[in-house]
């Protein structure tokens, strides 16, 4: 074993400088400081998302776009296929816990500051990243086109119709036309299985090329006394240590998410009737119950406009603004620092509350 | 778990006692691995391979066979979650459409002395265009539409307009 | 703003000018008639007005020429002229098809035939006239929901006099058929599921031609919807005994009017079953009782223990809607059961819960194999979990032994 180990080591060092790669992979560092378990969270984003693409292209050799045939093909993986049940219960609860990791790594790089110059690229492609997965979110959340599905796509697509001028198209383009149909179906399909997945294929080459470039980002705090002081400067290298410590919390992942997946399948609901009314209370998945809530709460007429319109409007600007958050830093007229850090921890209980709100309520 | 600064956090050992220590973390973490690993993989190959089912999903059911369905005879077959009635009729044209009497719910039946379909319930009676000709049936019953294909007979659902 | 629109429907209704109307809505009961109600009515609607019935002239706000007998004005209608005034249209087909050539024009002739019809003709003036069903000046529709003989006000209009005991003290027959039939499940089907093809009065007994099914009647009124449990009893041992007996088909099991929704019990020898009306215990018709209930209520616990199963197999998270749907099946056995028990003969109805029970045997197992599932699942997460940890506890000793070299090389 171990000579053929060496043999194949042998061969592709003579056509691909294998040596020289190791010696770059060995040169990575992380640094080690009071706040470096943060670190583990983009790792944990990637291995979740790789997670969703390994089930995903599992339940593709099954799942049926189209409206007779989707819930018809989920019921058959989660009753026929042999550990069916497993690779679409993985899948879902895995996108939850993903969408929450990115929520986690984003507001954990913000806190630590790691968007500052010169990293300002790797946090837009960050947000534009966060984006994309709530994207996928929301498109996979219909593909078994089951009654809750239906009509959180239904009350979904409703939203950003409120927009004036291009409300209406885009509503239309969501859509594939008037109502949520079958062309709805085939659309967010094609959005989830090709269409999202190329453009995270770029943004995340970006993103993590723009992250060896750079290296590990440190908090200024943490940075500043490093300075003043370079004999407490601590680091560990990437491979093995960090990667054996990153395997570890992925084992943990794994375990909770088998966990998950046996004691609390995903429900299969009941097939989607468009003709049906929409069952009381119904409303999207915890990662949009904010925004909803919100705008649920939002009075009919407020500040002059249309409640829902302002509610939408707000959120525009919230994210606009996250995706240009480093350009926002500065010293000039006034040290936006203090204000960005508060607004941040403002919003960040602000979401926490309303999703806890809109889950508790009916 | 990070390393503190360059002390190691256990006293000097013997090399001895060291490499028994090592070789059996190797095992435990090879044995944790290869198992955990088989636990992931096991269920990937066995989702790899298709089931034994009849019908793959429900784009159209298979009723039943020529040879078994004379002329002027019916079968009752699963359509999804409900019955459904293929009919022959006598004069050799395929009909299905739902078993489930739209009064309350019993299953219709074949009559191939009246060449209708009747409800044993509340003698009801449909045409074999589903249509609701006698007794307490509110609506007719719903159509299906049937494809022949080689010695197969097909029903699925009238596709969306 | 009522009166803007009773107004302007009495317009669009009546001929232009009815000085009768524009009096007697005014006036109190007895003489009053609104012209709300009266814009309702559906002769007004068609067309006719006060005149058509009463006579009189309704161009003249003079009442001493609107109503005046010499010209024709009749006044009150007494009781024993209504069925004949009725007539005087709704029997004439020329006349008639011209406002709804489908109507029929033999209810006079229907009405002479029934019990009402022959007392009225011998000089009794309590019994039911047209108006005392239809209702007079408020006279709708059939199919209007309002109307007095709308399917689902019919028992009701009917018990205005059938459950008024002093009333029908004359008569000498019972008062509580209203009573028992709120009681049946035919009420039920019409009053709680709102299906208006359910029996009522009307129903078995005629409507215009009213009279209750003889002895031999009964069982073919019974048997316009329930063929299917007519036909069984007409083959079966039942049907010349009862005749022998002089007892009604149906009737005898199920009451006339109170029918109850039958039980698997009323079939046996138990003390709720009708068998032990006339069997006891040692005669062949005994036995066979007491079979047929063991088989009807085999089935019926084999599907409720099948269904007890797969629910508890999907509450624990299993997904069984494909046996469940196998057990419709099973439960359409049981109801060809119910069915086939008016043939009174044990050999066939096993024939029929046997098959039922065979199919509760498959979803049993269906149940039994979602349970099985669920433990493997969770005997599985348990080894694969056991599996993680010691990956983890290895990794973590593994990371400590390579740091600890490390250092040693620092």
């Amino acid at each position: 074993m171990g000579r053929l180990v060496t043999g194949v080591r042998a061969w592709i060092d003579e056509r691909f400088d294998l040596a020289g790669i190791k010696a770059l992979a060995q040169k990575k560092r992380v640094p080690v400081h009071r706040y470096s378990y943060w670190y583990f969270l983009g790792g944990m984003t990637l291995f979740l998302f790789g997670l969703q693409v390994l089930t995903g292209a599992l339940l593709l050799l099954y799942y049926r776009p189209g409206a007779d045939e989707a819930f018809e093909s989920v019921q058959f993986i989660m009753t026929q296929v042999q550990f069916g049940w497993l690779v679409r219960s993985v899948h879902s609860w895995s996108a939850n816990l993903l969408i929450f990791m990115a929520f986690a790594h984003l507001f954990s790089v913000l806190f630590l500051k790691a968007y500052r110059k010169p990293r300002e690229l790797t946090w837009v492609s960050g947000i534009l990243l966060l984006f994309l997965m709530l994207g996928f979110g929301f498109s996979g959340y219909l593909l078994p086109w089951n009654t809750l599905s239906y009509f959180a796509t239904k009350v979904g697509t409703e939203i950003p119709a409120q927009i004036p001028i291009v409300g209406r198209p885009i509503l239309l383009f969501l859509r594939g036309g008037e109502e949520v149909t079958g062309s709805t179906l085939t659309r967010f399909y094609g959005l989830h299985v090709a269409i999202f997945p190329a453009l995270a294929t770029l943004l995340i080459g970006l993103h993590l090329a723009l992250i060896q470039w750079f290296g590990m980002s440190v908090p200024p705090s943490v940075e500043a006394r490093w300075r003043a002081r370079p004999q407490e400067k601590k680091g560990v290298r990437f491979f093995p240590n960090f990667v054996l410590r990153e395997l570890m919390a992925w084992y943990v992942a794994l375990g909770l998410l088998g966990a998950l997946a046996a004691l609390f399948p995903w429900s299969l609901g009941v097939k989607a009737d468009p003709f049906a009314a929409a069952p009381a209370g119904i409303k999207p998945e915890w990662y949009f119950l904010f925004m909803f809530q919100t705008l649920k709460l939002i009075p009919a007429k407020a500040l002059g406009m249309d409640g829902e319109m302002l509610g939408i409007l707000a959120f525009g600007v919230i994210g606009f603004a996250a995706l240009l958050l480093p350009f926002l830093e500065r010293e000039k007229p006034f040290n936006s620092q203090r204000w960005i850090l508060a607004l941040a921890c403002l919003f960040l209980g602000y979401m926490a509350v309303m999703t806890v709100y809109g889950w508790a309520t009916r | 778990m990070f390393p503190a600064s360059g002390i190691s956090d256990a006293g000097p050992r013997s090399d001895s006692t060291n490499t028994a220590r090592r070789r059996f973390v190797n095992i435990l973490l090879g044995t944790g691995l290869t198992a955990s690993a088989a636990s992931f993989v096991y269920p990937i190959l066995r989702y790899l391979i298709p089931p034994k089912v009849p019908d793959l999903g429900r784009d159209a059911v298979l009723a039943a066979h020529i040879a078994e369905m004379e002329p002027n005879t019916a079968k009752t077959f699963r359509f999804g979650s409900r019955p459904g009635l293929l009919v022959r009729t006598a004069s050799g044209e395929y009909r299905g459409m739902s078993a489930t009497c739209t009064h309350l719910g019993c299953t219709v039946q074949y009559r191939s002395d009246l060449r209708e379909i009747w409800c044993a319930c509340h003698n009801g009676m449909y045409d074999l265009n589903g249509r609701n000709i006698s007794g307490p049936p509110p609506r007719p019953l719903e159509v299906f539409e049937v494809q022949v294909r080689d010695n197969d007979i097909f029903v699925r659902r009238k596709p969306e307009a | 703003m009522a009166v803007l629109l009773s107004g302007g429907v009495l317009v669009s209704f009546a001929k232009t000018k009815n000085s009768c109307l524009d009096c007697h809505s005014n006036l109190p009961e007895p003489l009053g008639v609104s012209a709300e109600i009266y814009s309702q009515n559906v002769h007004a609607q068609k067309g006719l007005n006060c005149t058509d019935c009463h006579g009189g002239d309704a161009e003249s706000d003079d009442p001493e020429k609107a109503m005046s007998r010499s010209l024709g004005w009749k006044g009150k209608i007494e009781r024993r002229q209504i069925p004949e005034l009725c007539a005087s249209c709704h029997a004439d087909a020329e006349r008639m098809k011209k406002y709804n050539p489908g109507l029929r024009v033999d209810q006079f002739q229907q009405y002479k035939t029934s019990v009402h019809g022959i007392k009225w003709a011998r000089g009794d003036s309590k019994v039911a006239v047209c108006t005392d069903c239809h209702g007079v000046h408020d006279l709708r529709s059939p199919s209007d929901p309002r109307s007095t003989v709308h399917p689902a006000n019919i028992a009701t209009t009917c018990s205005h006099c059938h459950a008024d005991a002093e009333y029908m003290k004359t008569y000498g027959i019972k008062t509580n058929q209203f009573a028992n039939y709120q009681q049946s499940v035919h009420r039920e089907a019409m009053a709680v599921r709102g299906d208006l093809s359910a029996p009522t009065c009307t129903t078995c007994h005629g409507n215009h031609g009213a009279t209750p099914p003889g002895v031999a009647n009964v069982t073919n009124v019974c048997s316009n919807c329930h063929l299917f449990q007519a036909q069984l009893f007409g083959k079966s041992p039942h049907k010349d005994a009862f005749a022998t007996m002089g007892l009604l088909g149906c009737v005898t099991c199920h009451s006339n009017h109170a029918i109850k929704h039958p039980t698997d019990d009323m079939i046996g020898t138990s003390r709720n079953a009708v068998c032990i009306q006339c069997h006891s215990d040692g005669d062949a018709g005994f036995k066979q009782a007491q079979k047929m209930n063991e088989d009807l209520v085999t089935l019926a616990n084999a599907i409720e223990a099948s269904d007890r199963l797969l629910g508890q197999a999907e509450r624990q998270g299993m997904e069984v809607s494909r046996a469940k749907l196998q057990e419709a099946g099973a439960r359409d056995a049981l109801l060809k059961a119910r069915v086939t028990v008016h043939a009174f003969n044990e050999r066939e109805l096993k024939e029929d819960t046997d098959a039922g029970v065979a199919v509760t045997q498959q979803t049993y197992t269906a149940g039994e194999k979602a349970l099985h599932e669920w433990k493997f699942r969770r005997v599985g997460l348990g080894l694969s979990l056991v599996m993680i940890v010691v990956t983890l506890v290895g990794l973590r000793l593994y990371i400590r032994n390579l740091e600890d070299q490390e250092n040693k090389q620092i």
